[in-house]
């Protein structure tokens, strides 16, 4: 059974249709990749995910329960992580508080625990720290852990934000867009980021428009317009499709 | 910061009163003291979580009141002040919860006028429940504190040393939570609420549970305040009060325990020595103008100074004057976005 499906995902904003009848379904341990023109509705499924919208029609489920209509942080605690299109960090917290801040959902210290500092809660603490600068390893940012997230480098930033996803422990890891901005190193960097990421278990699905970087690492490929789906299938196929050259491009004259 | 320097200055609060013993000064600290810990809590709402509260004093006014119903003559009922500190400061929390519900999906300038209004609310409603709290006259001969057979009388000494050990409380309770799970998920929430629910935080509880202990400071301030003045009324609770502790905050450097209690003991000697000192010495000079009355005239002045000259406050925390002096982007985004991205 797939991991995270959506079956007749619909979102509607008043008259405008942002997301039409959407069916889609990630398999546990892929790498699938949303693609489609600007405003073609990507965010808003990563939104409809995540629960930041709940859906106007249609059923989320994300291994093997609903999850459309609960709350942003319940999702996020039961196993789905994301990255933002334009990167949200904790800007004024070091890397490494963003890192434990993301390990928050599997942390037990309650408000007394967190009061009194009993030993549990600073076993817990120790425990969360450690395992924080292995994932800061993990992106290769350890050695700038005390900065400022906001004083890292944009390449950087975006790794501490992946980090930050993983602490998690999702099985299931939404990327928007993590290669925007980023030069041909950098991505090269990405793409074997994302692979190793995958061997630790994390289904990763990813929104992007870089299609070198797409082609080299999604298994499948989905195209949306206009909020409904126009392709799916595998990268070549689905770039040699006429729809989605015509939703690019526009219709030939 | 030393890690002594805590102690070192708690130590030199307890020798303070008795080098300098004159009874004025005892009595100024135990009041100074009072709003430190309304600082302090005040601090944990909107330094800590980033949530703007207008109307803190609400919860210093049920705090106080909560002892005087249940610890004096007025219902004849006489819960021990020990006891009472528990009492009041839930009570306290409880309000900061009821309050802080509605306001959840209020940010900023949105949230600072709702809470605006509980605090104009909240001592309205003591002025007119005149048959539980007497009214405009409030509630009077409140019980004194007591150790087993030594009663607390009408000397400052014994409040100072009770605030004293309520500040040393406050102080570690605070700063416990900031370095926790807690502390950092109100961090979360102040920096990007958005991104704080999708790292797994629950900002309704999360957020609750600022109001909830920021309050119940108060409580315990309201105590503290109440027995030693042995009096609660409503004009004692106005938004005046709201506005002081602010401006404590904002002087001394939110989110920072040490810049609040410095910048809540700048704002009451200024209030109590300062100003009228500075008013006997230009009537010296023939000047008379009563400083005293255009303390908030004075207040406002501070802040502006403040934020022109130093709007991260006396002492801040590393956080905010990294925030307020980074100015816009050091490394913005865009500016990498355009000249490293590949063509």
């Amino acid at each position: 059974m797939a991991l995270l499906q959506l079956e007749s995902v619909s979102l509607h904003f008043g008259g405008l249709v942002a997301v039409d009848k959407l069916d889609f379904s990630v398999e546990a341990g892929s790498i699938v990749t949303m693609i489609g023109p600007n405003g073609a509705g990507k965010s808003t499924v990563f939104n409809l995910i995540t629960g930041i919208y709940a859906p106007s029609g249609g059923r989320i489920t994300f291994d093997g329960r609903t999850i459309s209509g609960l709350k942003t942080s319940t999702i996020a605690a039961g196993g789905i992580s994301r990255t933002f299109q334009n990167i949200r960090l904790f800007a004024f917290m070091s890397a490494l508080d963003n890192v434990m801040t993301g390990e928050h959902a599997r942390m037990r210290a309650n408000v007394l625990d967190s009061l009194l500092h009993t030993p549990a809660q600073r076993a817990e603490e120790r425990r969360v720290r450690e395992r924080a600068f292995e994932l800061l390893r993990f992106v290769k940012l350890d050695h700038v852990g005390e900065n400022y997230a906001r004083n890292l480098a944009y390449g950087m930033q975006r790794r501490l934000e992946i980090a930050r996803a993983l602490a998690a422990e999702p099985k299931l890891l939404l990327l928007d867009e993590p290669a925007a901005g980023m030069n041909a190193n950098e991505k090269g960097e990405l793409i074997d980021l994302i692979r190793r990421i995958r061997d630790l278990g994390v289904t990763i699905f990813l929104i992007e428009h870089d299609m070198r970087l797409v082609k080299q690492i999604s298994e499948r490929i989905t195209v949306l317009d206009h909020g409904e789906k126009i392709a799916e299938g595998l990268p070549d196929a689905v770039c040699a499709d006429p729809k989605v050259i015509e939703a690019y491009l526009g219709a030939p004259a | 910061m030393g890690r002594l320097q805590p102690y070192a200055l708690f130590a030199a609060a307890i020798v303070l009163p008795l080098v300098f013993s004159n009874g004025g000064f005892v009595n100024f600290l135990a009041d100074a003291g009072a709003f430190v810990l309304l600082a302090l809590g005040l601090n944990v709402v909107v330094g800590f979580a980033g949530l703007l509260d207008l109307g803190y004093a609400a919860f210093f006014a049920i705090g106080s009141y909560t002892f005087a119903m249940l610890a004096s003559p007025q219902f004849g009922i006489h819960i021990p002040f020990w006891v009472m500190l528990f009492v009041a400061s839930g009570v306290a929390a409880v309000f900061g919860i009821l309050l802080g519900a509605p306001t959840l999906r209020l940010r900023g300038d949105y949230l600072a006028i709702v809470t605006l209004g509980f605090g104009e609310i909240v001592p309205q409603t003591f002025l007119n429940l005149s048959q539980w709290t007497g009214g405009p006259n409030g509630i009077g001969s409140l019980d004194q504190p007591a150790i087993f057979n030594f009663r607390f009388g009408f000397q400052a000494l014994p409040y100072y040393y009770l605030i004293l050990g309520l500040i040393a409380v406050a102080v570690l309770a605070a700063s416990n939570l900031r370095a926790s799970r807690l502390g950092r998920a109100w961090m979360a929430i102040r920096e990007d609420e958005l991104a704080a629910a999708h790292a797994g935080i629950n900002t309704t509880t999360t957020k609750l549970a600022a109001f909830a202990i920021g309050a119940s400071f108060s409580g315990l301030a309201g105590c503290a305040y109440a027995s030693k003045l042995q009096l609660v009324s409503p004009d004692q609770f106005g938004f005046n009060v709201s506005v002081a502790v602010l401006s404590m905050l904002v002087l001394g450097g939110m989110g920072n325990i040490p810049g609040v209690i410095v910048g809540s003991l700048v704002i009451s000697s200024l209030d109590r020595f300062i100003l009228p000192q500075l008013t006997n010495f230009m009537h010296g000079f023939g000047i008379s103008i009563d400083l005293t009355n255009s303390r908030f005239l004075i207040y406002g002045v501070i802040l502006v100074l403040t934020m022109l000259f130093r709007p991260e406050g006396l002492i801040p925390s590393r956080q905010r004057k990294a925030e307020l002096r980074a100015g816009p982007d050091v490394l913005p985004a865009e500016q990498t976005l355009y000249t490293e991205a590949a063509p």
